[in-house]
């Protein structure tokens, strides 16, 4: 809410300049958003009466006029269409400066001379543009300086107030609470019920008591279709950030920007009989203020006539019954709403209205009554006619709440100690009403205006933000110390992700939504679709399913920036739809692309391929100290390249997969140069086992190699584990140090060749005791796996 | 004997001139090897007068200890020399690049993440994780935020179809926290966060932090307190911290925690919208029916909670400024925080 600071002193004026009482306005949970000033800055310049004007000899368009400041008259050159004599004019002087640097000099204009210039508002910074220049009002004094005549040293303060503070979006909001925490009273216009000088009246229903409680209604009529709003009323508005447009509406609302009450001004012989506030009826339509048509959805409560729906009660008018400049009858409104009635509605609608906004925060449910004797009064002031009585239908107005407070509570909340005469001073100058005092404790009647008030700690709220936050005790909490349970079993994401980075990998963070289309590359069928029901994009639609989606668009980011290696990791859930069922999964995924090592001298550099990726897989898995649990399976994938893909088993759970990018994805993405990816799934790599120490030998250990020539198609694995089985207890490693195709090897054959150590734990080996053992790792192997021992 | 002297000024000359450590043990030989030619002047005493010999075999004896002194003294300097012709033979440029695979790294958010886990964990702070496909529930109502309240719609809050949707805090992860456990209650509960909100400082997906702290004594003066030091600590700086009222529904006294700007210690900057301050996150007393709803007796227990976005703070600490950088994961950006600035 923007406001005007000289309003506010009106009110209350603190002893404080702008900056400060802005300071104190935050400090108190006002915040304020920004301080700007009610003009540009300028000099000298008066008000001025236009005493003549004459045609100017040379050009069409230009007058000729004379300006009088009360004591000399000027020869001003002006090329505005709606310059008239008698008219009073803010009158620039010859040396007047506008603001940074737009000086008025003596000028000749087509030959004429011109000592000064009659300004606009624009020229002034009062509006935002201007198509002629100013009028002011006749009985302005000539010769004063405008700046003065029309009060502009003034700070156009505005509040970003949080929403349970609705009752701040008006002066006497405002008001309120500067004079509560400066300890002043605060001093508002004395407001009278207007006898009424006709009797004519609408009868009023409400049919929906529980969504509006209580509706008032006036006549007034044979108004003055040619008043203009008086030019305080006008400042006052434009200070505020409302844009004038007639007088009726310009009075309806200021009285919202004065006492926070919506109104509704309607014309009166649009309607057709009494006024019901009832809920919309199935597809009715409605013509609003803006000239947009709707249909009103269910839920929604109307201000109706007899024969048809008028406004969306709370949000906007509608445009029919809506007042014109030549209205002449009005009945006016003035209602108290239900918060939770208009919540939300005007953005079901796409509107965004003053009235809404207040409401949907609560208006003092007391105001209505006031408010029409406000406004009642100032239109009679401004556009004249009769007004008839008001007519006033209450139901359900809901009850003032009590809330007790117990001194003990104050302290416990907030660690301090406040004076009772200071609990009380605070809270009565809120408004609220001791009810009762009892030992340590009072009873307190809740304002109509506080709709965020409720319980106990409400209160202590208002305490602390009137004691101020920043006088509150700085503190260091008191805890008993107990130690936490501490697993050393288990391989926690800060461990995996050290690793990583260690092998050479960038984490990255990507978004957890992603294309339908690149989920569906990559394997996610349509009933495991995730999506989002209101996107912020078709790029971020639907939940992430691995985390390979935003690898491979990271990855297509920085190939577009000339990165020609990328080694990335990302840890995060993942989140799978399966048979209507939700799971979200923590998962860690990789992806490997270009060279091997970073380009350097001294190295054989080449690209990378699936045992790259596999070795990073295999080094992460060993933070588990239990290698022997994990195991890669030859599979199929739909995101891998079948041949190259692997399922990463632990026992017999798949916990994982790593294997090279399908060719069709690669396409897709446009990526040249193989692209491997590994994902794991967190929690089944996390358990780990406890190191146990097992005895050293101090025998010495005996190597033997074997070459082996095995199928082409021949899985290591197995042949690795037949040799293990066969070698017993004596076998400390077994090494594979090369696999080798190609000349003195048949095409379909390969050659493996084998490192065995063997060591006793009591004594040294001997070649009686290791030949038997390699004997019959060659005999299986021949009979098992047709290998054949390469001479 | 005349030729003692001559042999022996030959053999020091000679050994004077060896070229190498072979060389030189050739004239060893040659001198005093078993058939050289001092060992054979030696054998050579018998022939002499009984009287002379042991005059002559001391003169001989002294060139001989003289020669091998000698022999040692042109070893010395030979494989001093040879070490010195090795060393250079074998000198590296000390300066090319080590062989090594490339630096990974960190994202500058984890780091974040990291710092502030650190912080918390060496006061006794747990660290909890949640879902974050979540329900209304644990995003709205168990934190007191009604239904078609303004502050709900201020969320701007990505649905599914189902009615589940994505978290817009993880103060999600307090309620599940506090439904599972039993009161006193200490964690900070990081995470991703999501609102339908995309521009130059929102993106779709952020960080946040939040904090509780339930016991039996704990007071708005113990919040100050620790967010004071918190943030003093992360900084590694003096900062002023102010408390500011605001408005959460699961918190009742509400405050923004602003801190002085680290980029102009408060004078007022770009960085701080000229104001000399940031805005660092929310943070209040919980909400007594926040309490109840956990089942803790907010007659007995009162605590506070708070949330800070993770990566404005992390934009704060590495002089980060735009957002969007953070989650484009351009390699030149996050390559600074692990191999520095090239």
């Amino acid at each position: 809410m923007k406001f005007s600071e000289q309003w506010l002193r009106e009110w209350v004026s603190p002893d404080l300049d702008t900056q400060a009482l802005v300071e104190q306005l935050t400090m108190a949970g006002l915040e304020v958003d920004s301080v700007s000033s009610a003009a540009i800055d300028f000099s000298d310049v008066y008000v001025g009466e236009v005493v003549q004007v004459d045609a100017h000899p040379d050009a069409d368009k230009l007058k000729v006029c004379l300006v009088s400041d009360g004591s000399q008259q000027y020869q001003v050159v002006c090329g505005a269409p709606n310059v008239a004599v008698g008219q009073k004019v803010p009158f620039a002087k010859v040396g007047a400066v506008l603001g940074l640097d737009f000086k008025i000099k003596k000028a000749k204009l087509r030959g004429v001379e011109s000592q000064g210039m009659i300004c606009s508002e624009e020229e002034l910074g009062l509006a935002e543009q201007s198509d002629g220049i100013m009028e002011l009002p006749t009985d302005a004094e000539t010769g004063l300086d405008v700046r003065q005549y029309l009060q502009l040293n003034d700070a156009l303060i505005e509040v970003d107030l949080t929403p349970n503070r609705g009752d701040c979006l008006s002066i006497t909001g405002i008001a309120r609470e500067v004079g509560v925490l400066n300890k002043l009273p605060v001093s508002s216009p004395a407001i009278e019920a207007v006898q009424a000088t006709i009797d004519e009246t609408l009868p009023i229903t409400l049919d929906s008591p529980a969504d509006c409680p209580r509706y008032l209604g006036r006549i007034i009529r044979n108004i003055d279709t040619g008043a203009v709003s008086p030019l305080w009323l006008q400042e006052k508005l434009r200070r505020s950030g409302i844009k004038c447009i007639d007088p009726v509406v310009d009075v309806t609302n200021y009285v919202l920007m004065e006492l926070g009450q919506p109104m509704h001004a309607f014309d009166f012989e649009k309607l057709d009989g009494g006024i019901n506030v009832r809920q919309a009826k199935k597809k009715e339509k409605l013509t609003l203020l803006d000239g947009k048509e709707v249909e009103l959805t269910s839920g929604t409560l109307v201000i109706a006539d007899n024969k048809k729906c008028l406004a969306i009660a709370g949000v906007m008018g509608g445009l029919d019954s809506s007042v014109t400049p030549a209205t002449k009858q009005l009945f006016l409104e003035s209602a108290f709403f239900s918060p939770t009635t208009i919540a939300g509605k005007a953005r079901s609608y796409g509107l965004q209205t003053d009235a809404a906004h207040r409401y949907e925060r609560g208006v003092d449910f007391n105001l209505p009554g006031i408010a029409m004797e406000r406004a009642t009064q100032l239109l009679l002031d401004i556009v004249g006619g009769e007004a008839g009585p008001v007519v006033e239908a209450v139901d359900n107005l809901p009850e003032r709440k009590t809330v007790t407070l117990r001194e003990e509570r104050i302290g416990r909340v907030l660690g301090i100690e406040l004076s009772k005469s200071d609990v009380e001073a605070y809270l009565t100058g809120l408004g609220l009403e001791i009810v009762e005092k009892g030992e340590g404790c009072w009873t307190f009647n809740v304002p109509s205006w506080r709709f965020d008030i409720a319980i106990e700690e409400d209160l202590i709220e208002e305490l602390a933000r009137i004691y101020g936050y920043d006088n509150l005790p700085v503190t260091e909490p008191l805890s008993r110390f107990s130690l936490k349970p501490n697993k050393e079993t288990s391989v926690g994401l800060t461990e995996l992700r050290e690793q990583l980075v260690a092998l050479g990998y960038q984490e990255v963070i990507t978004y957890s939504f992603v294309e339908r289309q690149m989920e569906t590359l990559l394997g996610t069928e349509e009933s495991g679709m995730l999506p989002l029901a209101n996107p912020i994009s078709q790029e971020l639609s639907v939940m992430r399913t691995s985390l390979w989606s935003g690898l491979l668009k990271t990855l297509q980011h920085n190939h577009h920036r000339q990165q020609n290696r990328v080694r990335l990791f990302e840890s995060g859930l993942v989140f799978n739809h399966i048979n209507n069922k939700l799971e979200q999964i923590p998962k860690v995924a990789s992806i490997i692309w270009g060279d091997q090592l970073p380009e350097q001298w001294g190295t054989q550099n080449q690209a990378v391929d699936f045992f790259d990726i596999k070795g990073d897989v295999e080094a992460l898995l060993s933070l588990t100290l239990a290698k022997a649990d994990f195991s890669f399976k030859a599979a199929e994938h739909p995101a891998l390249q079948s041949g190259q893909t692997a399922q990463v088993l632990r026992g017999d759970h798949s916990i994982g997969w790593i294997g090279a990018l399908s060719p069709a994805i690669q396409q897709h993405i446009d990526i040249p140069g193989k692209i491997y990816l590994m994902e794991l799934d967190l929690n089944a790599v996390m358990p780990a086992e406890l190191p146990v120490y097992s005895e050293l030998s101090r025998f010495p250990s005996i190597r033997r190699d074997l070459a082996m020539v095995v199928d082409v198609a021949q899985e290591t694995a197995a042949i690795e584990a037949l040799i293990r089985q066969q070698a017993g207890e004596l076998l400390q490693d077994l090494v594979i140090f090369d696999v080798y195709q190609g000349q003195n090897i048949e095409i379909t054959k390969k050659s493996l060749a084998l490192g065995l150590t063997f060591q006793h734990p009591s004594r040294t080996l001997a070649d009686e005791d290791i030949n038997p053992i390699i004997d019959s790792c060659i005999n299986v192997l021949e009979s098992q796996f047709n290998a054949k021992l390469r001479m | 004997m005349d030729n003692l002297d001559s042999l022996t000024s030959e053999a020091l000359n000679e050994i004077e001139q060896a070229p190498d450590i072979p060389g030189l043990e050739q004239l060893r030989v040659q001198y005093l090897g078993k058939k050289g030619s001092l060992t054979e002047l030696l054998k050579s005493l018998g022939k002499l007068d009984p009287e002379e010999r042991p005059k002559a075999g001391a003169a001989i004896n002294a060139a001989k200890v003289k020669v091998q002194e000698a022999l040692e003294a042109r070893k010395t300097t030979l494989s001093a020399e040879e070490t010195a012709s090795k060393q250079t033979a074998e000198a590296v440029d000390v300066t090319l690049p080590g062989r090594r695979q490339s630096a990974g790294g960190l994202h500058p958010v984890t780091k974040t993440l990291q710092r502030i886990e650190n912080i918390f964990s060496s006061v006794g702070f747990d660290v909890v994780q949640g879902p974050e496909i979540e329900d209304d529930y644990h995003n709205f109502e168990a934190l007191n935020i009604p239904e078609h309240h303004p502050a709900k719609a201020m969320h701007d809050t990505f649905y599914f179809d189902s009615g589940l949707l994505l978290r817009t805090h993880t103060s999600t992860v307090q309620v599940r926290e506090m439904e599972n456990g039993e009161a006193p209650f200490r964690f900070i509960c990081p995470g991703r966060v999501y609102r339908c909100d995309s521009d130059i400082t929102h993106t779709p997906m952020f960080h946040q932090v939040e904090g509780l702290l339930v016991d039996e004594q704990v007071t708005m003066a113990d919040l100050k307190g620790l967010l004071v030091e918190f943030l003093q600590v992360f900084f590694e700086a003096d900062l002023e911290v102010r408390f500011r009222p605001s408005y959460f529904p699961f918190t009742e006294p509400s405050a923004e925690i602003d801190m002085q700007c680290v980029s102009c210690k408060g004078e007022g900057c770009r960085v701080c919208s000229q104001t000399g301050w940031l805005e660092v996150g929310g943070c209040g007393m919980v909400h007594p029916n926040v309490l109840r709803y956990s089942n803790v007796d907010p007659e007995k227990y009162t605590g506070f909670a708070f949330g800070m976005g993770v990566d404005r703070l992390a934009m704060l600490r590495y002089q980060i400024n735009d957002l969007r950088l953070l989650f484009d994961n351009d390699l030149r950006f996050l390559r600074q925080f692990s191999e520095g600035r090239t």
